[in-house]
């Protein structure tokens, strides 16, 4: 049985704004259901005792003092930015009209 | 009825009374609130308002590749004072997560929130409602975020996002901790919908305010609040009743940013009359995001909710687990400071002021200021009196907050004591005022500079008053004759003759005492 299929790594695709081709998408669908089917084989050794974890190493809050560091400063944020003004970054109209 | 300036259709809506005879209003408030932490959530960028755009910024919170986050102790503290003074339970255990979506404003194209570990759930806040009554609305989960960076649109129609050609992002605001405290469903409020969203945003301001975690300055952003709403039949006239509350919800919708306390009322009610309009005609509300309009007073759609709302959440691998112990959740739980609305009930017992009179102060803002001036030893009525009278006034033409004219409480207590050990009458008593709001110095001192102190030598008053009724025999006759009312001729001319500075009081007494 496909854990993931053709339409689900299309959708992922959209939401992750990755262009695919219909090439691209039967490969990766592929791919990606063997990945998944891998994976998948964890769950037939970890029984119900044994939590999901999302981090390899068993630390819990690990925080810092609520105390200022420097910053950059303008130039430096901005100096990686394809287009600035103003000080600040420049980017490409938010909302698609019509 | 004004149109907006998009090109938005304005939509129908139905009258308030009338729309409430058929449908049962629902409301899901959502605020945010930017903590008063020095740094943000996840870097030791400073949080300050107003600093030149991107200089409080860093590779962590730029997004930039390889930087790695930290979580702001102090943040996840206030996070957990809020749980508890909205009597939630606090997570054990609990994780980010990341939120995945891309919007220019959030450099890293998620933003680090948390999903189904939220650190504190299922509270509630009890709201004071004008008439005196309380409605408890539950909450739901308050959960640690960071905020966006602030965009400006450039073209097309000014600062509107539409037609907007292109858009400078400054991230200073980007990372600065953030709790999104969300309620449960809020029914039975019937019409009175609009006044509880009102009420409960201004009561969570005033509990954040005394736990001191937010600026809370609503014009800053510093509470965000997005207000759902939907509609159902009305049944019956009860909307607490178990029959109304059996009824499914309707389809809501979400109006964002709402950014003020009458806002909030406002655009609560609009969205009541408008669903109901919809709903009349047949058609069904569409689930939308909205926008208010503060200007025209009214919402327009946003976008719809769609597959875009599919956020690919999963925790944050960057971050380890947040798990409070249960000795420092007790810890936190002792440093809440006494709730609001119980403060409130507390001083307006002690002080003796009349529910007006609380009220008047509550809504000038002057509750702290008066309980200072209390503290550094006026009376209650004395600090109301200067606090809400002269002052209130003097800085209503000034522009100004009260607190901003140059005096302060302990200039009040020791105006107060002046008045009350007979030195000053209440006429030299605002004389002295105006010195200390020119600036010429506490009140002792412009009782001295000024020469304002009551005469205190009893010849010189008793002198004037029989200088005064020798002038004035007739007047006289009419005190023998038993026409008290009429000393207040003869005492104003007293007060002349001392200069006004004499003891009004004991003018009186001394002509009382001389003719009857």
């Amino acid at each position: 049985m496909s854990a993931l299929s053709r339409d689900d790594v299309a959708h992922v695709a959209m939401l992750a704004r990755i262009q695919l081709t219909d090439e691209e998408l039967d490969r990766l669908a592929g791919q990606l259901d063997q990945i998944v089917g891998w994976v998948g084989q964890i769950n037939e050794v970890a029984a119900d005792d044994v939590p999901p974890m999302s981090h390899p190493l068993p630390l819990t809050n690990v925080t810092r003092p609520d105390e200022v560091r420097p910053s950059l400063t303008a130039e430096q944020a901005l100096a990686g930015a394809p287009a600035s003004e103003l000080d600040r970054f420049s980017v490409p109209r938010i909302l698609d009209e019509g | 009825m004004s149109t907006h300036t998009e090109s938005m259709e304005v939509e129908d809506v139905v009258a308030y009374d009338e729309a409430l005879t058929r449908f049962d209003p629902v409301l899901g408030l959502e605020v945010h609130v930017e903590l008063n932490t020095a740094t943000k959530m996840f870097c030791g960028c400073a949080t300050g308002f107003g600093a030149d755009p991107n200089t409080q910024v860093c590779p962590v919170c730029l997004g930039l590749p390889g930087a790695l986050p930290v979580v702001n102790a102090t943040a996840v503290e206030s996070a957990i004072r809020i749980g508890l003074a909205l009597n939630c339970q606090i997570a054990d255990w609990c994780r980010f997560a990341r939120k995945n979506y891309f919007y220019p404003d959030m450099p890293k194209n998620f933003q680090t929130s948390q999903y189904d570990e939220p650190i504190a759930f299922e509270g509630y806040l009890d709201v004071d409602l004008d008439d005196g009554t309380v409605f408890r609305v539950e909450i739901e989960r308050a959960h640690m975020e960071e905020d966006t960076g602030k965009s400006t649109h450039i073209g097309g129609s000014t600062g509107r996002i539409h037609g907007a050609e292109f858009s400078l992002v400054d991230f200073n605001r980007a990372g600065i901790p953030l709790i999104e405290i969300v309620t449960k469903p809020i029914t039975g409020a019937g019409e009175r919908a609009p006044e509880v969203a009102r009420a409960y945003v201004s009561a969570l301001r005033d509990l954040l305010k005394a736990l001191d975690v937010s600026d809370v300055k609503m014009e800053q952003g510093n509470v965000r609040c997005d207000a759902n709403v939907s509609l159902r039949a009305r049944v019956g006239d009860d909307p607490s009743a178990e029959e109304q509350l059996a009824v499914p919800l309707g389809t809501r919708t979400e109006t964002k940013n709402v950014n003020s306390l009458r806002s909030v009322e406002r655009a609560v009610r609009y969205e009541i009359c408008r669903h109901a309009a919809v709903l009349d005609s047949g058609s069904s509300i569409l689930q939308e995001t909205r926008h208010w309009h503060e200007d025209t007073g009214v919402t327009t759609s946003g976008r719809p909710k769609s597959d875009a709302d599919d956020y690919r959440y999963f925790p944050e691998p960057d971050l380890v687990p947040v798990a409070p112990t249960r000795e420092r959740v007790e810890e936190l739980r002792a440093t809440l400071p006494e709730p609001p609305a119980e403060r409130r009930k507390r001083l307006q017992s002690d002080w003796g002021y009349s529910d007006l009179e609380m009220r008047d102060v509550l809504n000038a803002g002057a509750i702290e200021v008066i309980e200072e001036t209390v503290a550094a030893g006026a009376t209650p009525a004395a600090a109301r009196k200067w606090w809400m009278g002269d002052l209130a006034r003097r800085a209503n033409d000034a522009g100004t907050a009260v607190t901003e004219l140059g005096v302060t409480p302990a200039h009040i207590a020791e105006l107060d004591g002046l008045v009350r050990a007979g030195r000053l009458n209440d006429s030299m008593a605002r004389q002295v005022m105006e010195g200390v709001l020119a600036g010429e110095g506490g009140p002792t001192q412009v009782v001295d500079a000024r020469g304002l102190e009551l005469v205190q030598d009893d010849g010189a008053l008793e002198a004037a008053v029989d200088k005064v009724i020798a002038a004035n025999p007739d007047v006289a006759d009419k005190i023998r004759d038993g026409k008290v009312q009429a000393a207040g001729a003869l005492i104003g001319q007293v007060m002349k003759e001392m200069r006004g500075q004499a003891d009004a009081a004991k003018a009186r007494e001394l002509i009382l005492g001389k003719l009857t």
